[in-house]
């Protein structure tokens, strides 16, 4: 039984649980550890209330009248707080190293990039969570994963975790925490360690996390939520304690050399079916016996030609945004790769931010007229298409290059459309090129 | 909830075979928004069904020769991806009482516990003797007792495995997470405010 420290709240697992906590006559004894906001269902052209969709009115009426009577605090939409809960709960510092945070969505291991412990929960843990502010969970194993020497240019944490997914498959974490560190992680920034831990879920690991250290703190200063004054300097101290020492030991270790990495591209039907931009899709005949039924089927769904190049798939749609990829720095790198290009004729591409502060802070730099000048659509925060429960989806066999998470059959709204991952610099080059292209023949030859 | 005890789940089974099903494939994000459970049976592989419909190979919950089945037979890491409890609710609002399979995942796993059904793992080579035998006789009764650790059908008879802390639960009839949970609120409250973030750094 752990305390939950921070409960994230969102429309879509929220309802029916505070529908039981009213069934029992139930209280919140911690309200004010609960903090929700909405994000799947928004329709992110700015079209007013009421929704056109009656039952996603309906469920944002069921979320503001539930905050209300337990007196939980709502970032309601169009306010600076609102947008995809795990970039909300980070930029406005509630998300701190040391927490156990829970979420009824299952990309709540996004948080713990600060080393905070992180859960995805269902419809009736987030009811316990309400009734009694704890979860009741196993102990976890830790696999460390320490991505070694610096990423080179055109390379970001997406495919970082994307590599590790393809390496270590969608079904060996189960049991575990993944713990990721090495110089790669060390020098990223805390969007970047964000992306990594966000994709922990994809490879069937419980939560995933990296140490708090001087960038963690540097990112949370200031912050709505962080502490402030001296309170400030006992907090860093106490958050200090979190690390893993240097000497710690592992249930597993694995080791992978960042400088080695290329930029990622999934070609099937599950996030470790993965490849580089330079490679090729497999040939089931490239595989032990057991694996080929599912590449078959992967390959059929996609419609691709087994040994085919990566680069070169052609796309219809681009989506930029999600809790994967919807944060500033995300947007920047993509905005370097559009600006002054245009998408390619035919290709709907679309920029997402992940929470209202992103789309506020990108539009000050002027990335929303970088991108609306290269003819992609900038829009307002959500999940959008990243799973399509509102308006934006993907029509009949459409490919979508996707900064998102999840290439599943369908996931982004149409039964038959099809899903590529990549990182949002690649999808803006998969949408100005229209078909999958190399970032880096996009990018200045040294980065600064 | 109650306090309904499952021992075991008898009855006819469908095998849907296949590895990493991943629950935006149980029951598809559209049919996420609601307020409510209610109805999500209808829904549940949507997509899937109407891929397959008509086609010489239907969807194992379209096969006449199913309906009614009471046990799903699966492969390894069911119930990948989203959290959403609408999958195992979907699966059990259809009437499946109870899923055999080589693996889960942890979330789907948990969630399909709290609300009262069992998954309980078997071996690789027990699931498909088990699916191909149901395939041949789809009448086959097929009994999952977690009081005995073990499946029976026809000839056919393996242990399972689950969490002896789950399998409690289910035998003893403790439904009820919260109230566990709320029994120690003493120390719930107490743990609180040690906690710097609650009571302030
Ligand atoms: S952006 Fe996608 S994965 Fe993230 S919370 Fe929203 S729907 Fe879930």
């Amino acid at each position: 039984q752990l305390f939950v420290g921070l409960h994230l709240v969102h429309e879509v697992t929220s309802p029916q649980a505070f529908d039981m906590i009213r069934a029992r006559g139930g209280k919140v004894p911690f309200p004010g550890r609960t903090v929700a906001t909405v994000d799947h269902i928004v329709p992110t052209d700015g079209s007013p209330r009421p929704f056109a969709d009656a039952m996603a009115e309906e469920m944002l009426r069921a979320l503001e009248r539930n905050c209300r009577e337990f007196g939980i605090r709502f970032f309601e939409l169009g306010s600076e707080g609102q947008g995809i809960v795990h970039v909300i709960g980070p930029e406005t510092g509630l998300t701190q190293p040391g927490m156990t945070i829970a979420c009824g969505d299952s990309h709540t291991s996004t948080h713990g990039a600060f080393g905070a412990l992180a859960f995805g929960i269902g419809t009736s843990q987030v009811r316990d969570v309400l009734a009694s502010q704890t979860l009741a969970v196993e102990p976890l194993k830790v696999r460390r994963i320490e991505v070694g020497s610096a990423l080179r240019r055109g390379v970001y944490s997406k495919d970082v975790i994307l590599s590790i997914l393809g390496l270590l498959g969608v079904k060996a974490g189960a049991g575990f925490a993944y713990e990721y560190g090495g110089a790669a992680v060390d020098a990223m920034s805390m969007d970047e360690r964000m992306t990594l831990c966000n994709m922990s879920i994809e490879g069937g690991a419980r939560a995933g996390y990296v140490n708090p250290d001087a960038t963690t703190f540097e990112y949370l200063k200031g912050r709505p939520f962080a502490p402030k004054g001296e309170a400030w300097d006992r907090a860093v101290t106490w958050w200090s304690s979190f690390a893993s020492d240097p000497g710690a030991s592992y249930d597993d270790l694995v080791r992978m050399d960042g400088s080695t990495l290329e930029p990622m591209v999934t070609w099937g039907i599950n996030p470790g079916q993965v490849a580089p931009v330079t490679g090729r899709v497999p040939k089931p005949g490239d595989v032990p016996a057991d694996g080929r039924a599912s590449i078959l089927e992967a390959l059929d769904y996609m419609g691709l030609e087994a040994g085919r190049t990566v680069a070169g798939i052609p796309v219809d749609v681009a989506f930029i945004g999600s809790c994967t990829n919807g944060r500033l720095t995300d947007l920047r790198e993509a905005a370097r790769v559009a600006k002054g290009r245009r998408v390619a004729k035919g290709v709907r591409a679309l920029v997402v931010p992940g929470s209202n502060a992103v789309r506020k802070a990108a539009e000050r730099e002027g990335l929303d007229e970088v991108f609306r000048g290269a003819g992609f659509d900038w829009r307002e925060a959500g999940c959008s298409m990243c799973l399509a429960m509102n308006p934006d989806r993907l029509v009949g066999r459409e490919t979508c290059a996707s900064s998102s998470n999840r290439n599943f059959k369908g996931r982004q709204g149409s039964p038959t459309g099809r899903t590529l991952l990549m990182s949002p610099a690649m999808v803006a080059a998969a949408a100005i090129a229209g078909e999958v292209a190399d970032v880096r023949a996009f990018l200045p030859e040294e980065q600064p | 909830m109650s306090a309904t005890t499952i021992t075991h789940v008898a009855g006819t089974a469908l095998p849907l075979p296949g590895d990493d099903v991943d629950t935006d494939r149980i029951i598809p994000a559209r049919f996420l928004v609601s307020v409510t459970f209610e109805g999500l049976e209808k829904h549940v592989f949507a997509d899937d069904r109407v891929a397959r419909k008509g086609t010489a190979s239907p969807h194992p919950f379209d096969e006449p020769a199913f309906e009614g089945a009471s046990v799903l037979l699966v492969n390894r890491n069911f119930g990948c991806g989203s959290s959403r409890e609408h999958a195992p609710q979907a699966i059990r609002r259809r009437g499946i009482r109870a899923v055999v399979g080589e693996s889960f995942s942890e979330i789907f796993f948990g969630n399909s516990v709290a609300i009262g059904l069992p998954c309980v793992t078997a071996s690789h080579e027990a699931v498909r003797a088990l699916q191909e035998a149901v395939l041949r006789d789809p009448r086959l009764r097929v009994v999952v007792d977690l009081a005995k650790r073990s499946i029976r059908a026809g000839t056919i008879s393996s242990p399972i495995t689950l969490p002896d802390a789950v399998r409690e639960v289910f035998l003893s009839g403790s439904w009820d997470a919260t109230g566990l949970l709320l029994d120690r609120f003493d120390e719930v409250e107490a743990v609180a405010k040690k906690l710097p973030y609650v009571s302030g750094f």
